[in-house]
């Protein structure tokens, strides 16, 4: 009979093997729908997780990674602090609308001026607009004890129906010939978020995750709120008699991850996007879940995790467009990545033994 | 706007209906948590069974067999839950959200070929003599099999809860599972079933969206409904009839909100969809009093 034995402590060995034997499980249970599907697994595993990198056309597909990458990564750092301290933050999705929304509505009442202080003050509006969203589930856990979970989450879908109320409304292109959506911000130059190098991908919100992937592992393993935030996860009486405010800490955790989605937003909006639209949001919030717990909650984790999932969402697109593969093909892979990582550290937390059945 | 077009027995009539699917999710969900287990992937159940029954129910032309493929389905899927948190030990909160991403996905793609079907007619039942009655009979007595199999369901869950030793067992589980597992009792047997119950009511309640409400195939099509059976559940603290309670004043809002929606107020449509969902964070402030099964979310590990 197989018994699982508690570790005294999580295996260092196994935390950094999880995700990678994940990945290689995802890669071959995927080949396998993948060939029910009745297409090539080998073409298709290819496809998605190589040709974006090593094809003739990567010079294309290469600063998408960039691009693609930059929001998750963006979200998932802003994420794995609440998770670390038991703070389930899951409204991100909702948290990037508001953002944009409330970034482009910055730019957009700034039209058509031409000056350099409107895209800094569009950042501030979009990482303002994403901490008044994750502030409300926040708020309403400390003063009511509702749970946060299903509060931001419901704001998701109100926020989904603001951003559709917007694009017909109020935010419409007045020039737009009667079109839903938006003027096009990447044609305002006071308010683009366009390339820094042309050709790279490389734009704001790629920086903006870099710097916050480096905060927030110097936070992490250097500052007292890191390990306020660690010590609540692990051990919540013991961080109570170490002084940690557990009201504070949900504050601190849910505004730090709605601002980081609410600048992602914006940023993804005033650049790739361009204009607030109907279908503006792509599923990133709930991506960058994944995201975050594939990269194990840490920073440089969470850049690597980044990096993948945008290989997938492009290398998707790809095996969409050539192969004919079903796009819900690929949101199911990365729901079966998260499956098989969270299967697999089982590992990381016990020891298999082989027991011999006792006599009862 | 003209409120004199909005029929007020067709309307407490049509909360009937719109209820059903968050009361026949929530139901599944108040007994996995009263488990012990925290199941937040009755969304992905949800749409899953929704997408089983559809298919099923085109394939065969019955509805009924559609019902119960919807539940098969969504109870497999609540057993990929099951091992996981019970034998692998996974967090919870986790592997639920990546049951919900999981199923949704999981539905798009088994879905692709049947948008755009319409499903096999349910036809609603005239229950003899009372659905005659005056007004009453209208609003309670003339709804398709599901309405009453679910009103069943809520009321076969109190029994079994309250009246019976196997509810007894079930509910020490969720309580305190180290205590109970003192006692001899399975604790992950006992939860492996509340979870494919749960599961199965969950595919139910996505199946009456796909089949009835709808009644078609779309993507996404349950929309946060399951989302909306967990908060219920938390409402109703946990206890099945003030589920009751709440599954109706949510298929009310949602009624309101669609019969306002026709009779032309001057809101635009995107402010008033918002109101179901709103609603639920309104009820979760002012009914967050209630106490939760004491091992929820916890995870069982017997060291002995």
């Amino acid at each position: 009979m197989i018994v699982l034995e508690k570790r005294p402590q999580p295996s260092r060995g196994w935390s950094y093997a999880a995700p990678v034997l994940a990945v290689v499980l995802t890669m071959v249970v995927g080949g396998i729908l993948f060939a029910a599907l009745g297409k090539n697994p080998v073409t298709v595993i290819r496809t998605i997780f190589l040709d974006p990198l090593f094809s003739e056309f990567a010079w294309f597909y290469r600063p998408q990674l960039l691009i693609k990458g930059a929001p998750l990564v963006l979200i998932a750092i802003g994420l794995s602090f609440g998770f670390r301290a038991g703070i389930w933050n899951i409204g991100a999705e909702g948290q990037y609308i508001i953002g944009a929304l409330c970034g482009a509505g910055v730019g957009l009442a700034f039209y058509p001026m031409e000056t350099r202080l409107v895209f800094p003050l569009m950042i501030l509006a979009g990482a303002f607009g994403g901490w008044v969203w994750a502030m409300i589930p926040g708020v309403l856990k400390v003063k009511f004890g509702t749970n946060e979970i299903l509060v931001s989450l419901m704001l998701v879908y109100v926020a989904e129906s603001l951003l559709a109320a917007m694009a017909l409304g109020p935010m419409k292109n007045p020039e737009g010939m009667g079109f839903p959506g938006s003027r096009n911000l990447a044609q305002y130059p006071s308010a683009a978020n366009l390339e820094l190098f042309a050709g790279t991908g490389m734009h704001w919100g790629v920086v903006f995750a870099l710097i916050a992937v480096i905060f927030a592992y110097i936070a992490l393993a250097k500052h007292t709120f890191g390990f306020h935030v660690r010590l609540a996860g692990q051990a919540p009486r013991a961080a109570r008699f170490a002084g940690v405010n557990p009201g504070r800490l949900i504050l601190i955790c849910m505004g730090l991850s709605g601002a980081l989605a609410g600048m992602a937003g914006l940023f993804e909006v005033a650049g790739p996007a361009g204009q607030v639209t109907i279908d503006f949001n792509v599923g990133y919030g709930f991506t960058a879940i994944i995201v975050a717990f594939l990269g194990r909650l840490h920073p440089v984790g969470i850049l690597l995790a980044g990096g993948l999932m945008a290989l997938t969402y492009i290398g998707g697109g790809i095996a969409q467009s050539n192969l004919g593969l079903p796009a819900a093909a690929i949101s199911l892979l990365q729901g079966m990545l998260l499956f098989f990582l969270l299967a697999v550290d089982v590992l990381t937390h016990y020891r298999v033994r082989f027991a011999a059945r006792k006599v009862a | 706007m003209d409120l004199s077009s909005i029929n007020p027995i067709l309307l407490l009539a049509s909360l009937m209906v719109a209820a059903t699917p968050i009361l026949l999710a929530a139901i599944g969900e108040l007994v996995v948590e009263r488990a012990g287990v925290l199941n937040l992937g009755v969304e992905g159940m949800m749409i899953t069974g929704a997408v089983c029954g559809f298919i099923i129910a085109v394939a065969t032309g019955s509805p009924w067999l559609g019902f119960v493929g919807a539940a098969i389905g969504g109870a497999m899927l609540s057993l990929l839950f099951g091992v996981l948190t019970q034998f692998l030990l996974s967090n919870q909160v986790a592997t639920g959200l990546a049951l919900t991403l999981f199923g949704l996905g999981l539905s798009a793609l088994m879905g692709q070929n049947y948008l755009g079907i319409r499903a096999p007619a349910f036809p609603d039942i005239h229950v003899p003599l009372l659905g005659d009655i005056p007004v009453i009979g209208p609003i309670v007595f003339q709804h398709d099999p599901m309405v009453y199999v679910g009103l069943f369901i809520v009321a076969a869950v109190w029994w079994f809860l309250n009246r019976t030793r196997a509810g007894l067992v079930l509910r020490a589980v969720g309580e305190n599972h180290d205590a109970a597992h003192a006692l001899g009792y399975h604790v992950r047997q006992t939860r492996l079933l509340a979870i494919m119950f749960g599961g199965a009511c969950a595919g139910l309640g996505g199946a009456y969206l796909s089949l009835v409400r709808v009644p078609q195939w779309t993507e996404g099509m349950t929309a946060g409904a399951g989302w909306i059976a967990l908060a219920i559940v938390v409402f109703a603290s946990w206890r099945p009839g003030r589920l009751l309670l709440g599954a109706y004043i949510f298929g009310g809002v949602t009624v309101l909100q669609l019969n306002l929606q026709a009779a032309g107020l001057a809101v635009p449509v995107e402010y008033l969809s918002m109101s179901p969902y709103l609603a639920t964070i309104a009820v979760l402030v002012i009914m967050s009093a209630g106490r939760a099964p004491g091992s929820l979310g916890r995870i069982f590990h017997a060291a002995r």
